[in-house]
């Protein structure tokens, strides 16, 4: 690899973002939904590895089952949107998610101490083939419950991921999270979704 | 509250002085009970969030004529219109038959605005168009009392557009009076002196609208309440790399260059540009890492050769909090909107600004420029303000102390010569000193102890404030 994406990023650029939202409109249809029980099997297996390392707190090893030139965004607008010229939730490279990570592990992360706790459902999973075998797109509903100072909170709505097959074993190429609230203002979104 | 205290009908009466402000706030200190007493905010709705011009949205939310967006004037919902012939109004959202909000679009277009209850309709200038079935009515409605209220008073200062129910209130641009020089600053460091609102990072807190308002020019908090940031944005650096982010604050910060400006009205300003180096490229040496930044330098740089820095600097943080009391923040490159929800809930949000290149002074980089500028916007809410947040959340907890009554806003007072007085006569003070909070707080002082004489408007074609 030219650049290491945990140290710089040369890999967003107009050709990613025309790509991101390219793969993200228009995928959910019937005819590509995938009806193979093993494969849809092997994404949720992926999804609920995922939520539970998130809720176990081990982030480091969450982000294993990321492709090194990854995304993590969260849009705020219902739509998804064009990144290039709207505000994000979140919006996270390889090397912010690792600063994300990095400030969530610093003990003077003050909406982080205490730790909240999580408890993520992740169902109706659905798979969907793209033109490229090797590219799969996923989409599940999600009800993250969180437990931070004193306060029970939740948040909901679905994900789509992009997944890749890639040395023998499906990584998670995008992570999208579709608030149903979004477009509101939100307390202390601080955990990662 | 007895109904006679409601704000909500558009007519207001005075509650009568329940708290003797002499009491409350001094000019070291003021008492908890302006934090924690619903009655006080029932108040303030009254006399800051109505009693001054109060910021309610952004002409670039609302460019074409029929654009319409959903706001709030303290609490009362407003939808702030550029109506059919482009005159810019703040209409109550209340149809004036039984209350019903007639629009619940966040935005959007419309000439008329129908209530869904009974179908009132009215034109998008708040006149009213028409009733169902009239004939069961004895008045024809050509009475103005039936046409939507609206805030009587609404100006614009260069996109930003203002309301006040308060005829004694000076023009927007008096009102402004100093500040209008930072922000005139900010915006004319963009092409064409000009920008664009292009979505938000909307964030809410458990804790009253002033602890974020005390907060804007405060540089004592920073690399405490920031401490996660600041080691995050310098977690990569090399060897000989600038300090990145707000690290101009780290050791002592009184000693250096920069400073907190005191304005007229509650207003202030924190400079920070003396602090760093603001030759091109130099705002853009400091930025932390940002998704794609390497990717759009390297293309900027490569298009422009020695002109690309101060292109570069667009999409880099302009270091300046700019504090419009009472809800309108200008800092980096955001717009950042305070609205109370209650005593103890506020939203506060983070409108990111794109640039606008008209004329390609840019050189044909707008959009790399923009495209790097959401990311750098998206920083500081997602890793800096949520601390802030938790710990406005945690003074409101603290405050339930009750008996301890007093929170300290005195440092630097007392001190000789630490604050001086601009030719202009405005008081500066050292980065960390609370000086600013001290002469907004006797701002408000004024504000509580005066009953403002509020009124609204229905005549569509009064003249043009």
């Amino acid at each position: 690899m030219q650049h290491d994406p945990s140290r710089t990023s040369y890999y967003v650029g107009d050709e990613f973002y025309q790509s991101l939202v390219d793969s993200y409109a228009d995928w959910q249809t019937d005819d590509s939904e995938i009806t193979d029980p093993a494969l849809r099997d092997t994404c949720r297996m992926l999804l609920d590895k995922e939520a539970r390392l998130l809720d176990q707190n081990r982030l480091d090893d969450w982000l294993t089952l990321y492709v090194p030139e990854c995304l993590y965004w969260v849009p705020a607008t219902p739509h998804g949107g064009d990144p290039r010229t709207e505000i994000a939730v979140c919006f996270d490279d390889r090397r912010r998610i690792e600063d994300r990570i990095y400030r969530l592990q610093n003990e003077y992360a003050w909406s982080q101490r205490p730790l909240s706790r999580t408890a993520r459902l992740i169902t109706n999973v659905s798979a969907f083939s793209t033109k490229d075998p090797d590219t799969l797109m996923v989409r599940s509903t999600f009800l993250t419950n969180e437990f931070q100072a004193g306060d029970k909170r939740s948040y909901t709505g679905w994900y789509g991921h992009k997944l890749g097959f890639q040395n023998g074993g499906w990584k998670i190429l995008v992570k999208q999270v579709n608030l149903i609230d979004c477009d509101q203002n939100l307390r202390n979104l601080s955990i990662i979704l | 509250m007895t109904p006679d205290d409601s704000f909500t009908s558009g007519i207001t009466r005075p509650t009568g002085a329940q708290f003797d402000f002499n009491e409350l706030i001094f000019e070291d200190r003021v008492h908890q009970s302006i934090y924690t007493e619903e009655a006080i905010f029932r108040e303030e709705m009254r006399k800051v969030f109505g009693g001054v011009w109060v910021y309610l949205a952004h002409e670039s939310q609302i460019p074409e004529n029929d654009n319409f967006v959903a706001s709030q004037l303290g609490l009362r919902p407003i939808i702030v219109v550029r109506d059919s012939t482009g005159r810019i109004r703040a209409l109550y959202n209340r149809c004036t038959h039984r209350g019903s909000t007639v629009c619940r679009q966040q935005q959007g277009s419309a000439k008329s605005f129908v209530c869904p209850y009974h179908g009132w309709s009215y034109f998008n200038s708040g006149k009213i168009s028409g009733v169902p079935w009239p004939d069961g009515y004895a008045d024809d409605f050509s009475d103005p009392k039936y046409n939507l209220a609206q805030v009587p008073r609404v100006q614009s200062y260069r996109g930003f557009i203002f309301g006040t129910l308060n005829p004694d209130m000076p023009s927007l641009e008096d009102y402004l009076g100093g500040v209008k020089k930072p922000l005139d600053d900010w915006l004319d460091r963009h092409p064409g002196g000009k920008l664009s609102f292009c979505d938000a990072n909307r964030l809410k807190f458990n804790g009253n609208w002033k602890l974020l308002y005390d907060n804007s020019a405060d540089g004592y908090h920073v690399i405490f309440s920031h401490r996660s940031l600041l080691a995050m944005e310098n977690r990569l650096n090399e060897a000989d790399d600038e300090d990145k982010g707000m690290s101009y604050y780290k050791s002592s910060p009184d000693n250096a260059p920069f400073y907190v400006k005191v304005f007229e009205n509650g207003h202030h300003y924190k400079d920070k540009r003396p602090a760093v180096d603001t030759s091109p490229g130099g705002l853009w040496a400091i930025e932390g890492p940002h998704p794609g930044m390497e990717h759009y330098e390297a293309i900027i740089r490569d298009k422009l050769g020695d002109k690309a820095g101060s292109v570069l600097d667009l999409a880099s943080s302009e270091p300046v909090n700019i504090n419009i009391f009472p809800n309108l923040h200008i800092l980096g490159n955001h717009v950042q909107v305070s609205q109370p929800v209650s005593l103890t809930e506020t939203d506060t949000t983070w409108w990111g600004t794109a640039v606008i290149d008209d004329k390609d002074e840019l050189h044909g980089c707008v959009d790399a420029v923009n495209a790097l500028r959401m990311r750098t916007q998206e920083s500081f809410p997602n890793f800096g303000e949520l601390d802030d947040l938790m710990n406005f959340e945690q003074i409101q907890a603290g405050l339930a102390g009750v008996e301890d009554e007093w929170v300290y806003m005195h440092r630097g007072l007392g001190i000789p010569d630490r604050i001086k007085r601009d030719t202009d006569g405005y008081l500066i003070g050292p980065p960390t000193d609370e000086v600013f909070l001290r002469e907004t707080m006797q701002v408000y002082k004024r504000l509580m102890m005066n009953e403002p004489n509020l009124v609204i408007g229905r005549e569509i074609e009064a003249a043009p404030d």
